[in-house]
């Protein structure tokens, strides 16, 4: 059972941050969906209610959204669903139902780097960019990759372009974890396989997206090809959703699919 | 801690531990038609409105209704009836336990999606488990209540 000492709402970011920081077992609440499933001690719980990071903003050049957006937003956001043949809410309307969603926030799912994320797979297809309070701007690649210090997402920004990008899932009914993700993009051609639930956080298959991307005309065995390629240098692993075998044969059957509906798109 | 919320359309103060959950608050307070199913976020039977949008009150920190208002199916109670009507009409109603959260999302749907599809009903309702109906009465219920094909 988890256990939350004080909890706290401030005003600014910068007192949210330094509160964070008094303490290891300080917590930044996400939409805390998951809190009751652990068994977390957080000294001081802190909510970032009072700071506006509910938002979706379209720019000229992006869309950012707020940390506490919450995946009901993704899914209902007109500008969403206009960009990027609407994979954003694609990837998060499966996940569990309605109220649930209502809950979920963008920043924890992002910051928490979960490895059954849809939404993480379907954000590394874009060109997105990850805004941490402390640490600044960085590619959610690189956010991804590396370890960071205990820090504040306030936002993500996607980039907007006439990027086609195609979400698909496999799960073992509607509303559960996925047994594995995949979103494929492309954009001038550069094509970004990405895989997720591994049950491993989501990752770009680089030499697969590269081989891709090279060639002028893409063929039925060119797609075949990439596919396999995605499934053969990621790694796989098993849990009770199922096991590293088959995430690998069924990535090739996703990626294979995802790359064809891209290529109807163009 | 001490939270104001606004509850049914009645001011309430409650004394809160800092990681009570919402449910268990509902239920302290006598509001015993907020189930607690899973406890995993999976079933919906918790299923209350904060601000009106349907939302799992066994997830959501109590503390996080401060200044907001929270809706059970006591505060909607002739739009649950007339609802219920055409559940139990259908033979939708067995054991009744998931009625409550079940009957809220419905009547959340109601006032978000205009004339839905049978696809975005069930999309809707994706997140109310029930194991006693195998849901096709509910659709038909809603259906009929929506006045939708």
């Amino acid at each position: 059972m988890f256990t939350i000492d004080h909890l706290v709402q401030p005003q600014t970011i910068e007192e949210a941050y330094q509160i964070l920081n008094e303490h290891t077992s300080n917590t930044i609440l996400g939409g805390c969906a998951y809190l009751r499933l652990g068994s977390k001690k957080i000294r001081t719980a802190i909510d970032l209610a009072n700071l506006h990071l509910d938002y979706i903003q379209e720019h000229p050049a992006t869309i950012e959204i707020g940390a506490m957006a919450t995946f009901r937003d993704l899914e209902t956001h007109p500008a969403l669903k206009n960009h990027f043949n609407g994979i954003i809410p694609h990837s998060v309307s499966s996940i569990i139902g309605v109220q649930f969603r209502n809950i979920v926030t963008v920043g924890a799912t992002v910051y928490s780097k979960y490895g059954f994320s849809d939404l993480l797979t379907a954000l590394l297809a874009l060109d997105t960019e990850v805004k941490l309070h402390q640490g600044g701007s960085m590619t959610l690649a690189d956010f991804l990759k590396k370890p960071y210090p205990k820090d504040i997402l306030t936002a993500i920004s996607i980039q907007k372009n006439n990027c086609k990008a195609i979400y698909q899932d496999l799960r073992n009914s509607k509303s559960d974890f996925p047994i594995l993700n995949t979103a494929v993009s492309c954009l001038d051609n550069q094509w970004r396989i990405v895989v997720g639930a591994r049950p491993l956080k989501a990752e770009i298959a680089s030499k697969a997206s590269r081989e891709l991307s090279d060639k002028a005309v893409i063929r039925a065995e060119d797609v075949k090809n990439a596919a396999r390629g995605a499934a053969e240098e990621l790694s796989f692993g098993t849990n009770l959703r199922g096991t590293a075998a088959y995430r690998r044969a069924m990535c090739s059957i996703l990626v294979s699919r995802a790359i064809t509906e891209v290529l109807a798109c163009r | 801690m001490q939270i104001e919320t606004i509850l049914n359309n009645q001011r309430v103060t409650w004394q809160i531990a800092p990681d009570e959950m919402l449910a268990d608050t509902l239920r302290a307070y006598g509001l015993l038609s907020v189930k607690q199913g899973c406890d995993t976020s999976c079933c919906g039977l918790c299923t209350v409105w904060i601000d009106g949008k349907p939302t799992l009150s066994c997830s959501t920190l109590a503390y996080r209704v401060k200044g907001k208002e929270v809706t059970t199916i006591e505060g909607v109670q002739s739009e649950a009836a007339e609802f219920a009507r055409v559940l139990v009409a259908e033979g939708a109603e067995q054991c009744g336990f998931c009625s409550p959260g079940f009957i809220m999302t419905v009547l959340a749907m109601k006032h978000e999606l205009k004339n839905p599809t049978e696809e975005e009903i069930i999309h809707y309702l994706t997140g109310n488990l029930c194991r006693c109906t195998g849901y096709l009465g509910q659709l038909r219920a809603i259906k009929k209540y929506l006045g939708v094909d």
